[in-house]
């Protein structure tokens, strides 16, 4: 995983979930375009950070991961998207559900939130391999320990550390049903991350009981943008 | 002198492969689901599909009904604006030609509608003369929930989420008016073989 971070002079501005599409040219003008989810707050005006995953049989990925150098310039186009967007004034509770590389866009919604002094009650349920593997760890400890209603879940599938007391499978009904909101609080839910995962939590939400208008997916991934 | 990423290579050419893949795309080999909130999970006992709007009568089908109408079998490449395109993917479906046989209107649009409240506008022209199907079937098999199932609109020749999932009907419409993507910024149209993914392209 590496952050990008971009000064994009002219940056209109974009809302929290919002990505970028970024084009790469090669010198025979073959083009490559991938998106991206901006996961800087709304506030960090003409500085947008992207967190790229690099997929070792990527073609954008290891070129931004590992070739790219502090000078160059990037050609993007953005930002995209306007329906898994969250905004403060859009209220909560609010129930966050990532998995792996899926953090990304839900980093912005939690930036936007603490920036905002936020006190909109939120928990993050995000599911890791390991606990090297979590994105942002450091950050979201100190989000959390700042008292401000925002609790912090990890479910690590693969390898917990010695002494580890947290959830240690994969995110179903029951984990979702003692972490998350009851339906009654109508929470607004968004969850990001791979199919397998996203289609797996959206089914389960709504057999508990919560409405599918009210859960909002995004699918990262190889091939899922 | 236009913009050159530095240092940038890019994945070996393949020029007969190239030349059939629109813009910005890129080939996949599986299949991936993107969609915006939960599968909706329809019982075949509760579907319908219906035509409706600018028509003397409305038109319904259920699902019996749409699987005795004549099918078709085609082969065709799909390219979704998140910038995959898979090739040669093949389906079984009713022509919707087949379902407005006998409609007259003077309508030259129509908004797909979806279970889970999705829709899609297209122009009338783009879904007639051989150009989309309700599609109930991918590669040999029943359509899945996650890929659109039980059906699907299936349009080609526009980016795939004018394909709309878990369609339940057209409505005939005189003027375009914007459905679900297209009112958060997507292009209204939807062309890509001239990139036209968000509007104003």
């Amino acid at each position: 995983m590496r952050t990008l971070v971009l000064a994009v002079p002219g940056w209109p501005g974009h809302l929290a979930g919002q990505h970028v599409d970024v084009r790469l040219t090669a010198d025979d003008g073959y083009q490559a375009e991938r998106s991206y989810s901006i996961a800087s707050a709304p506030s960090a005006n003409d500085r947008l950070a992207l967190t790229v995953e690099r997929l070792d049989d990527g073609e954008v990925s290891p070129y931004l991961a590992g070739e790219l150098r502090i000078g160059d310039t990037l050609e993007l186009r953005g930002p995209i998207g306007g329906y898994f967007v969250w905004d403060i004034a859009m209220g909560g509770p609010l129930l966050l559900v990532a998995g792996g590389s899926g953090i990304c866009p839900l980093m912005a919604m939690l930036r936007l939130r603490q920036s905002a002094g936020g006190t909109v009650p939120t928990r993050l349920l995000y599911s890791s391999r390991s606990l090297e593997d979590v994105i942002y760890r450091d950050e979201l400890d100190a989000l959390a320990a700042m008292g401000s209603s925002l609790e912090v879940i990890h479910t690590l599938t693969r390898e917990q550390p010695p002494g580890w007391e947290g959830f240690h499978r994969r995110i179903d009904a029951a984990m979702l049903s003692a972490v998350g909101w009851p339906p009654t609080d109508r929470p607004l839910i968004f969850v990001c991350g791979p199919t397998p995962l996203v289609e797996s939590v959206a089914d389960a939400l709504v057999n508990l009981g919560h409405e599918p208008a009210r859960i909002k997916t995004e699918r990262f991934g190889p091939t899922g943008g | 002198m236009s913009f050159v990423s530095r240092a940038f290579k890019g994945r070996p050419r393949d020029q007969s492969r190239d030349a059939r893949v629109p813009p910005g795309q890129y080939v996949v080999r599986d299949f991936p689901v993107l969609s915006a909130g939960p599968t909706p999970r329809t019982s075949l006992a509760e579907w319908s599909f219906s035509i409706e709007g600018e028509i003397d009568e409305e038109k319904h089908w259920s699902w019996a009904e749409l699987r005795a109408l004549p099918s078709e079998t085609v082969t065709r490449d799909i390219h979704c604006v998140t910038k995959w395109s898979k090739l040669e993917t093949t389906w079984e479906g009713v022509s919707v030609d087949t379902l407005l046989e006998g409609v007259e209107t003077a309508a030259e649009y129509v908004m797909a509608f979806c279970d889970g409240g999705y829709t899609t506008n297209l122009p009338l022209e783009d879904v007639t003369g051989g150009k989309a199907w309700i599609a109930f079937a991918f590669d040999g098999q029943p359509l899945e929930a996650q890929h659109g199932g039980p059906a699907r609109l299936l349009v080609p020749h526009l980016y795939f989420w004018k394909s709309a999932k878990w369609i339940r009907g057209l409505r005939l419409m005189n003027d375009d008016s914007p459905g679900f993507w297209e009112t958060y910024g997507y292009h209204m149209y939807g062309d890509p073989w001239l990139e036209q993914r968000y509007s104003g392209d």
